[in-house]
Formats: structure tokens, sequence, C-alpha cells
């Protein structure tokens, strides 16, 4: 079933982002405080779906927005979408942060990843965030359990494939997979295109 | 578009869904990438899964607290610029600055084949940067090798690279006797290839390259900082404080 329904949510932020952050790439600061409207709430939301806590979350997604601006002159439009530069950089950060962290103490929640299935943060009040969540979800609806549990853990809990596997006692080969099929049928599901 | 030569290529392809996510511990995901270079298709295929991952995270978009923005337009005051645009344009914008990535191929009749990949964000857009040591237009130069916006940091690449023999036959030219037929790949008996960054003469270690059984593909040790190049050299196992041989070959990075 291919579903491909473009609400304006997401992409519409596209070409006035793109413009924004070009002109923080040139240091103005005025542009950047309207990148921060823009893109906080996705980036703090992110960061908070992956590490949990709220005020390391908060910590992080601070990090990352300055990184945004440390590194606008770096965002090259031509890659990929404004949104998807910066929430790139949100998840990494948000990553990287939580596999440090869980390095030594082996993800002891390990098994509360299990029980939760992300938020959809409900105190999102913007009515284009509220479309795209329910876009999403539905498109998620579309995905096997298999794809949409590796998917989900992978994304909003930052875990490796590895970790997804033994998490779900899959195979590695399967898991891989999973990942990637599940994410083309979203990719169709959205309309997604590079 | 290129084919997947690769014995792993195949099987590599399969992990764009798990890059895409940042779903790859961070060997797999350096060896992900260098595949990427290699790969048109998977690249794009990472485009566009990681702009759909991008939709996943806007799915869960919180609401911030107000004093978030009080915090961080106060610390963007007092927080300088990676690199001004304006850099973009001058002689140093092409250099490298990211971490890098040098691969030197040592297949029979290529002469010595070495690639830079590079931070994305210095080279000038729309024109793409010229490969390490060919003279312009003997090296071909594929750019966006590296995927979507990658991870945002240094490791992201910008992807500038000389094929084999064009590559090896220009360099030859303009520098007689510096390139040489590495052979089947493996360094002699006893010892290894080691890569030097170029200080304006003084050769600095780049690290080694003794894993040529898997890969001829190693990542530069160091920061470039003012390094005008690179080099080869056959050294003593383990390598040596300085270059102990002529080289096999020396790169010089763009400058303009």
């Amino acid at each position: 079933m291919k579903v491909a329904v473009q609400i304006s949510g997401a992409p519409s932020a596209g070409p006035d982002l793109q413009e924004l952050l070009e002109l923080v790439a040139r240091g103005d600061q005025d542009a950047f405080a309207r990148v921060y409207e823009a893109v906080c709430g996705p980036v703090l939301g992110l960061v908070r779906s992956v590490l949990r806590d709220p005020a390391q979350s908060e910590e992080v997604a601070q990090e990352v927005l300055v990184e945004v601006w440390r590194t606008a002159p770096r965002f090259q439009a031509s890659r990929g979408s404004a949104m998807n530069w910066v929430l790139t950089l949100a998840h990494h950060r948000a990553v990287d942060r939580v596999r440090s962290v869980e390095a030594t103490t082996a993800r002891e929640h390990r098994a509360a990843l299990l029980d939760r299935t992300p938020e959809f943060d409900e105190v999102t009040e913007q009515v284009e965030s509220r479309l795209e969540r329910e876009q999403v979800r539905r498109c998620l609806r579309t995905l096997s359990e298999l794809q949409r549990q590796s998917v989900t853990l992978a994304y909003y809990r930052g875990l490796t494939y590895r970790e997804v596997a033994e998490l779900l006692a899959v195979p590695l080969g399967t898991i891989k997979t999973r990942l990637r099929d599940g994410l083309i049928r979203l990719r169709d599901c959205l309309g997604v295109s590079a | 578009m290129n084919r997947v030569d690769r014995r792993s290529g195949a099987e590599l392809h399969t992990l764009t869904g798990a890059y895409a996510l940042h779903a790859l511990p961070d060997a797999e995901r350096g060896e992900f990438e260098r595949h990427l270079g290699d790969c048109e298709a998977c690249a794009m295929e990472v485009r566009e899964l990681s702009e759909t991952a991008t939709r996943l995270g806007l799915a869960v978009s919180a609401a911030p607290p107000r004093e978030l923005r009080d915090r961080v337009l106060r610390e963007i005051t007092t927080v300088r610029q990676e690199s001004p645009s304006h850099s973009r344009r001058s002689r140093s914008a092409l250099r490298p600055t990211g971490p890098q990535l040098a691969e030197v191929r040592t297949r029979r009749g290529c002469g010595c084949r070495c690639r830079v990949r590079r931070d994305r964000g210095v080279a000038e857009p729309g024109r793409p940067g010229r490969t390490a040591g060919g003279a312009p237009g003997t090296a071909a130069e594929r750019a966006g090798g590296a995927g979507p916006h990658g991870p945002g940091r240094e490791d992201e690449v910008r992807h500038a690279e000389g094929r084999g023999e064009g590559h090896g036959r220009g360099f030859a030219e303009r520098e007689p006797g510096r390139v040489r037929d590495l052979g089947d790949g493996a360094a002699p008996s006893g010892k290894v290839y080691q890569l030097w960054f170029d200080d304006g003469g003084t050769m600095r270690s780049a690290g080694l390259m003794n894993r040529a059984a898997t890969s001829n593909t190693v990542l530069l040790d160091g920061p470039v900082d003012g390094a005008s190049g690179i080099g080869v050299t056959v050294e003593p196992a383990g390598g040596s404080a300085q270059p102990t041989s002529a080289p096999l070959a020396l790169l010089t990075f763009p400058t303009a």
C-alpha cells in the first residue's frame, strides 16, 4: 500500500529555513533567532526521545542549537534539507551522549525500552507539528511489526542495530534489512525525496 | 553509476537504513562511509532515508521552555562561528580541514592512487575541489560521495578523488620518478607503508597502512593543519619518526 500524502508539515520549513541558515552562516544573529524558533521544538523532542532525562535533554539540545550557530557555514543545501542537517546533528549528539553514558552500565533499562513506544509528545500545540505527527504515525502503521520496532528503537532510542538485534532476539542480518526496508516503506508513504 | 565491485558491496548496501538512523557502531560506520564514496546509488538512498528519519524526528517535536531560548541566544553571542562564509572563496578554502581519509590503491599498473576525503563544508559549492596532486583535467572528481548530511560533524566528508591511472599518470608527468607501482598491495616483508603530512617539506607522520589485507584505505592520523600535501614511504615495521626512504608518492592538496 502506497499512500503518499503531502501535508505541508516538515518540508514547508524547507526553503525558508535554508535561506535563514545561509544568513546565519554569515553571522546574522536575528536570522539565528528565527532558525531557533523553527528547529528548537524538533531538536528538543528528538533529543528527549533518545535521552529521556529532561534536564540532560535540555542541556544537549542547547549544545546542538549552539552548534547549529557555530557550524552553519558548513551547511550545504545540495546535500539535503536544512531540517535534515539540524536534526541529524541533534540525533548524533543525543546518541553519542547516550552511548557514552551507557557504555559502562550496559544499558540497564534495556528491558524498559521495549515497554515504551515513543511518546509522540502531546505537549506540542503547533498545528503543523500535530499534522506531521499524525502522518508519521499513520505511515508507521503500514510497517510490519518488526520493521516498526527496529526503526523506532534505532531512531527514537538511539540503539545500534546490534543492540536492536539483541533486544529483539533477531539475527543481525534481519535487523539490517528491516531497518532498510522499513525506512524505504516510510519514505514512500511519506512521499520523501532527496 | 558505479557498479559495486567489492566483495562486500552487496552486503554493505543493506546498511543504508542503519546508517541513516545512526545505528552503526563506529567501526562499521567508517567502513560504510568509505563504501558510500564508491556507490552513488547507496549515497542517494542514504540521503532519502535520512530525510525520512528527519520526518520521524519532526513527529516528536516538543515545546521548549522559554529559558532555553534565552540561554541559547545569549550563548551564541560568545561563540565564534566555525568558518566565515567568505573563506569558502579563499585559497585555503579547499584545503582539507576535517579528519582526512587517504586511500592509496596499489593495484598493479595503476601507479599509486590517493584520494582525500575532507570536510564537506570547505569546498566551494558548485565548484568541485580538485584532486590532491592531480593536474586539472587529469583527476576525476566525484563530489557527494558521502551520503546525506551525515553526522554534521568533522567526519562529514566532501569527497575528492583521483581516479586510478588518470591520476597516477597525471602525477607522474608532473613529478617524474616519484610515483611507483606498488605491486600487488602488500608492503615488502617486514615493512609498512607510512603516510606523512608534508608541512612545507617537513614530514609529520599520518599513520601506517599495514592492514592491506582487508583495506587499503586508512584515516590520516592527525590534523592537517598547515600541511601542503601527503606522502607515502616504505618504512620498517612499526613505522618511523621521520621518513627513512624516498617517497613512493607525494601529493599536494589543492590550493586553488
